[in-house]
């Protein structure tokens, strides 16, 4: 039995220790915002946060998240009210497929968390392992900017670690 | 079941106040979950009696916002406040008319039709208002989600009308009055994107999401060469993987492909990572014995493009003739003669595919991303071996496409796993199955010839095209392009040209072809493109000079009138549609003035400019770019497009945008390579796209017009790949006519 807490809440998971992150999301959790892209750490599309740090759940054996704090998508709004980077992407329109837009997202917050005014060349260096075949490129750039903004107007409030506990289907 | 917006979403903008009366059955399911009470006005409109309003997208979402544009067609005849709108999918079905998503043919092939859904559900209500009234409906009007009497301004809302205006006998579609254009009140405006939320909170169903108790995951191994047959094989070791359930040979199928499986064996596990760790233990020995087999595994890829450059410096069939360009004397030093070529193309969309399938003994259940449900629902009834009305296609979100998803193998694999089984199965493809088991945009030889007239301009123009065309994914014959495909800019070349020939080659196909976004507007724009520049710095004039020179005086050009009578107007027979020279012309000087493609650049920097009309749309490209060190920087990028009316002018833009970073990776990127039948890549790092740091600022222009709308998915690529190479030229005199840029510089 392997625990960790997930989006805030403790989860209990009887896998293969070797499973991947990814799998024990998607399919034990039943948290399936998290996208599998290429199993090769090579797209992102499978970006979450392990005690705030994105990582490549698809390369990432769940054993490697035993103790650990896991935040996916769905945890990022709290209440119900979205994260001003998830609003930032809707002001932005960003989403076409939508299909990398998980990983983009938590890769952003991610960034955001540790820099909330990055310059471009910041978010390009940062943002290069998360791939979009849709090109929503610029657009990504632009929601990062002003989820920045956004996070910098609410200057004081810890906007980045769930204050709320989101429920994980286990 | 309607999976794909989140069930939350749509619940909570629906609003849940309403009871069930529900009169229309692909919104049963759902209105059963809520509880809403819904009054169908024809099979796209629903209204609750608290006003809102559910409207069916009945096309195949991947990206490109049909979701928002077909519903705001129907919700502006409708008449209906936007925000009351809630989007539902349709499944599959004929009733709902035309839902084959491919050809950036939503809206220009079925613009009156969706129109017309929605002025059946406004004349309805306009019908029940005057019937409450007693007054002739001539007097009555909708307007903004109310019904309105002229005469005395009563009014009633849609809401109030709804379950009366149910009753009405539908209208006939031919019979309904449609709006003015100068009327549209949502057509041609940002109005909200609907979608867009349940995708950032993560609650969008993709086809790899969806999910059904007791499913089994399926991983397939498939033959690497088409035509591969199993021999034999050995699952023991497989089936000792904690969570398999089951190994199953896939049955033989047959050639040409045609969109059906490849056979193989499949690990069936309860879980993703059983199936694919098992299905590594598989030992499997191929047959290759089959004769197109055995000649499709000599196929090697880079011995194949000699070929069709070989084929294309020798004449070839006719397929345009105008004039004679034989007869001629061509003076060498104003001749110009090349080759263009380029690989194999994979469509890489970041949801590779996936498919869910439940076959019952009288119903067979699929989830699938698709660009052609009905298609799928033929063929799974097919393979089921049930009636089509037996079939239930849902139709999930689509993690991109691009062409890909119109083909239904993955959705079948699982059809036939289900059945064998009698449990749902859910097929699920790797990364490298994706990669290696395709259906490929053509590996191609373009040949062109001109020469320069003493005013700088042409009179003989000779092209050839050699490349394994689609109809042999469907047909053994096949080895030369179908008339579709020759329209693609290559026998529709507009230019007032006196003496102009177009001839194909014929070639033998050894991979699954198939439709990626532009389809061969993709090597024929590339080819023309280029050497329209090519000419242009012969002549020493300025690229669109030389295009603007060579389209010549404004005029309707019908190509099937210049020498080329297969030409096929992207399924257009109105002469609303007619090639208009003037807006070709119009989006190239767009461009160029945007732009200011002719500005004086720094060393090592240039601009590329060229230009392409498809599905009805004429795009202009502009690309700039840096060559230092023999590396290429892309530093701006534009596109200009003249589409007609542009329903949802900010999802024209994001198209716009794709395709110019699509239109740079298969520039200046990858390309599928084939040794000994089997496809050579495997995965990003070997078959890389665009990452965010090899993207400049892109801009897009779109050119007001109330001109009937053209394409939008797939027209911004046409322009794109050469406008990247002529760049690289204006910066470093380096002209590339082999792609990918990669193989010849640093990107």
């Amino acid at each position: 039995m392997l625990k960790l807490t997930v989006n805030g809440k403790p989860a209990t998971l009887d896998v293969d220790p070797a499973m991947p992150l990814l799998y024990a999301l998607r399919e034990t959790l039943g948290l399936t915002a998290t996208k599998f892209g290429c199993g090769a750490g090579q797209c992102g599309a499978c970006t979450v946060q392990l005690d705030g740090e994105p990582i490549r759940a698809c390369l990432t054996p769940v054993s490697v998240a035993a103790g650990k704090s896991v935040t996916t998508l769905e945890g990022l709004a709290v209440n119900g009210e979205l994260h001003p980077v998830q609003q930032a992407w809707l002001d932005e329109k960003v989403p076409q497929c939508g299909y990398c837009q998980a990983g983009q997202i938590m890769t952003a917050s991610a960034l955001l968390a540790k820099n909330p005014t990055p310059s471009d060349a910041e978010i390009t260096e940062y943002m290069q392992g998360n791939i979009c075949r849709c090109g929503t490129y610029p657009r990504i750039r632009a929601a990062i900017k002003s989820a920045g903004a956004a996070l910098k107007k609410q200057a004081g409030v810890q906007v980045f670690e769930p204050k709320t506990k989101v429920e994980a289907n286990v | 079941m309607i999976e794909n917006v989140s069930r939350r979403a749509l619940l909570k903008n629906i609003g849940l106040g309403a009871s069930a009366l529900v009169l229309y059955s692909p919104l049963n399911s759902l209105a059963k979950t809520s509880g809403s009470e819904l009054n169908a006005l024809g099979v796209f409109v629903s209204i609750a009696p608290n006003g809102d309003v559910q409207i069916v997208n009945h096309r195949a979402e991947m990206g490109q916002g049909i979701f928002t544009s077909v519903p705001q067609i129907i919700a502006d005849e409708l008449e209906a406040d936007w925000q009351k709108v809630a989007v539902v999918q349709a499944t599959g079905d004929s009733k709902f008319g035309d839902q084959m998503t491919g050809g950036s043919a939503s809206i220009r092939r079925n613009f009156a039709h969706i129109r017309q859904m929605g002025a059946i559900a406004r004349t309805m209500l306009e019908q029940a208002a005057a019937k409450q009234w007693q007054v002739p409906v001539s007097e009555v009007a909708a307007k903004n989600h109310y019904v309105v009497h002229t005469g005395s301004k009563r009014k009633l809302s849609f809401g109030e009308l709804a379950e009366a205006a149910s009753q009405l006998p539908l209208p006939d579609a031919a019979s309904v009055k449609l709006k003015n254009t100068g009327d549209f009140k949502l057509v041609g405006k940002d109005v909200g994107l609907k979608g867009q939320e349940a995708i950032v909170r993560g609650e969008a169903v993709y086809a790899q999401d969806f999910t059904l108790p007791g499913m089994l995951i399926a991983s397939i191994q498939r033959p690497p060469v088409i035509g591969g047959k199993v021999k034999s094989f050995d699952a023991a070791e497989a089936k000792k993987v904690a969570g398999v359930v089951d190994v199953i040979q896939l049955r033989d199928r047959t050639l040409p492909t045609d969109v059906k499986p490849l056979s193989g064996v499949a690990v069936l596990a309860t879980n993703t990572w059983a199936a694919q760790e098992a299905r590594k233990k598989l030992k499997i020995e191929w047959d290759y014995s089959d004769p197109k087999a055995a000649q499709n595994a000599k196929h090697n890829s880079s011995d194949y493009l000699k070929d069709l450059v070989a084929t294309v410096k020798k004449k070839g069939i006719e397929v345009r003739k105008q004039g004679d360009v034989y007869a001629h004397e061509y003076a060498p030093d104003k001749t110009l003669e090349a080759v263009y070529t380029g690989p194999y193309q994979h469509h890489m969309s970041m949801e590779p595919p996936a498919a869910t399938a439940w076959v019952q003994k009288d119903r067979c259940q699929v989830w699938t991303g698709t660009q052609g449900p009905q298609w799928a629902r033929g063929l799974v009834a097919e393979e089921a071996g049930m009636a089509q009305e037996q079939v239930e296609i849902n139709m999930l979100l689509m993690g991109g496409a691009f062409g890909r998803k119109g083909k239904n193998d993955f959705t079948l694999e699982a059809v036939e796993l289900s059945k064998a089984t009698g449990k749902p199965v859910k097929v699920i493809w790797t990364r490298e199955d994706d990669v290696k088991h395709g259906f490929y945009h053509s590996i191609s030889a373009n040949y062109l010839k001109a020469e320069l007239t003493d005013d700088g301009k042409a009179e003989h123009w000779l092209t050839r095209v050699a490349y394994p065309p689609i109809a042999s994914t469907f047909n053994a014959a096949a080895k030369t392009p179908g008339d579709f495909q020759l329209s693609l800019g290559f026998g529709d070349i507009p230019f007032d040209v006196k003496n102009m020939q177009a001839e194909v080659g014929e070639v033998e196909s050894h991979v699954r072809i198939g439709w990626f976004r532009a389809v061969a507007m993709i090597n024929n724009g590339f080819a023309l493109g280029s050497f329209v520049d090519e000419l242009a710095a012969k002549a020493d004039v300025p690229t669109d000079e030389m295009w603007l020179r060579l389209i010549g005086p404004d005029r309707l050009f019908s190509p099937a009138k210049s020498g080329f009578p297969k030409w096929v107007n992207y399924g257009q027979e109105s002469d609303d549609y007619a090639l208009d020279t003037k807006r070709m012309k119009d989006v190239i000087r767009l461009v160029v003035e945007k732009s200011n493609a002719r500005e004086k650049t720094a060393k090592d920097e240039g601009w590329g400019v060229s230009y392409a009309h498809s599905f009805n749309s004429y795009v202009a490209a502009a690309t700039k770019v840096r060559v230092k060190d023999n590396k290429v920087t892309l530093l701006e990028m534009h596109t200009a497009i003249d589409c007609g009316i542009a329903i949802t002018p900010d999802r024209v833009k994001s198209q716009m945008e794709g395709a110019m970073i699509m239109g740079a990776t298969s520039a200046m990127l990858g390309g599928i390579t084939v040794k000994d039948g089997a496809v050579e890549q495997n995965n990003f790092y070997d078959y890389p796209v665009a990452r965010m740091p090899q993207i400049p600022p892109l801009f897009v222009h779109i050119q007001p017009s109330n001109a009937a709308p053209g394409g939008v998915g797939e027209p911004g690529m046409g322009p794109v790949l050469a406008s990247v190479t002529n760049a690289i030229y204006h910066a470093s005199g380096k002209r590339i006519r082999d792609l990918p840029v990669s193989e010849h510089m640093a990107v």
